[in-house]
């Protein structure tokens, strides 16, 4: 094991600024895909669902 | 005769159909939204046994200490970049050739996701080169050529939004994005064409790796989980896609009645 204590952990080594803020935008980022692909889906969902309903096609 | 002739032809159209099956968004609708989650559960159990190789196995680096552990996510990233770009590439090269609807709406799925990877590729890049090189960035070849793929996916999401029509809009990015396909193997070979101050290729086919087995390990495990998850988004993204381009079509409104 490279790491005695978290705080070692989280030094790097005198690198965490430049470790961490790699890896958290990183994770930032594909978490904001994520989400973002989710409302897309929500918005397309409901458009065609109101579309539906406006041309009055029954279920 | 006749009866004769007709197996033939129901042959090769039932041949072709399973080949062209998946080709049609109404077929291929369901299925990306039974693998995607398969893909995603995937890209999580990769992601998380290389972030543990990556940060409590994988050794510190001789010359570069703790600093080199953003090896783990930039070089799987590059790779994604270059590698999501060639296969949007090609499907938009399909779309233009066969003229299919599912071709251009992969296409741009994949943009997104390969502008993710390039710019989380740059930003990791700049967070690694301050520490080893002493400079955020520089004007070298590596470098400004994977900046211009970034540019490139940009341009490919900034014209598929800008033309109403989609399928105007799908063979116009086509043609942008297999322009832009000769800037891929700038990249690859940037470092051995030009000299730059970039290091040259992590791993390589024909020469045993430099690093060590549990470092090499580390970044497949991720470079895996990276490419899992392009695939579980890509397919999420298309049927989002599907969904806004085909929301008239008689399936959707079935679809989207009787399950979610």
């Amino acid at each position: 094991m490279t790491w005695n204590t978290w705080s070692e952990f989280f030094a790097m080594g005198g690198y965490g600024l430049y470790v961490w803020g790699s890896y958290a935008v990183t994770f930032a980022l594909i978490a904001a895909e994520v989400i973002s692909l989710r409302r897309r889906r929500r918005a397309a969902l409901r458009d065609a669902r109101s579309l539906r309903t406006s041309e009055g096609t029954e279920r | 005769m006749t009866g004769r002739s007709l197996p033939r032809g129901g042959l090769a159209a039932s041949g072709r159909s399973s080949w062209f099956r998946f080709a049609s968004p109404q077929a291929f609708y369901p299925l990306a939204g039974a693998l995607a989650p398969w893909f995603g559960i995937a890209a999580a159990l990769l992601g998380a046994a290389g972030l543990y190789i990556a940060f409590f196995i994988a050794p510190t680096d001789a010359q570069q200490g703790e600093a080199y552990r953003i090896i783990f996510i930039h070089v799987p990233a590059a790779w994604m970049s270059m590698f999501l770009y060639v296969v949007m590439a090609f499907w938009a090269g399909l779309g233009l050739a066969f003229n299919t609807r599912l071709s251009g709406m992969m296409a741009s799925a994949l943009a997104p996701t390969g502008a993710l990877f390039t710019f989380i590729a740059l930003w990791t890049g700049a967070l690694w080169g301050k520490p080893t090189w002493g400079t955020w960035w520089v004007w070298d070849a590596r470098l400004t050529s994977e900046l211009i793929l970034l540019f490139l996916y940009f341009g490919f999401l900034g014209l598929q939004a800008a033309i109403d029509d989609p399928r105007r809009a799908d063979r116009a990015c086509a043609v942008l994005a297999l322009v832009g396909v000769v800037n891929i193997p700038i990249i690859y070979y940037s470092v051995q064409w030009w000299n730059t101050l970039h290091q040259g290729a992590s791993v390589s086919l024909s020469k045993a790796p430099s690093m060590a087995t549990t470092m090499l390990a580390g970044m497949l495990l991720m470079a895996l989980a990276f490419w899992m998850y392009s695939i579980a988004v890509a397919l999420l993204r298309a049927r989002a896609i599907i969904l806004e381009r085909e929301r008239r079509a008689d399936w959707i409104t079935q679809a989207i009645g009787a399950g979610r």
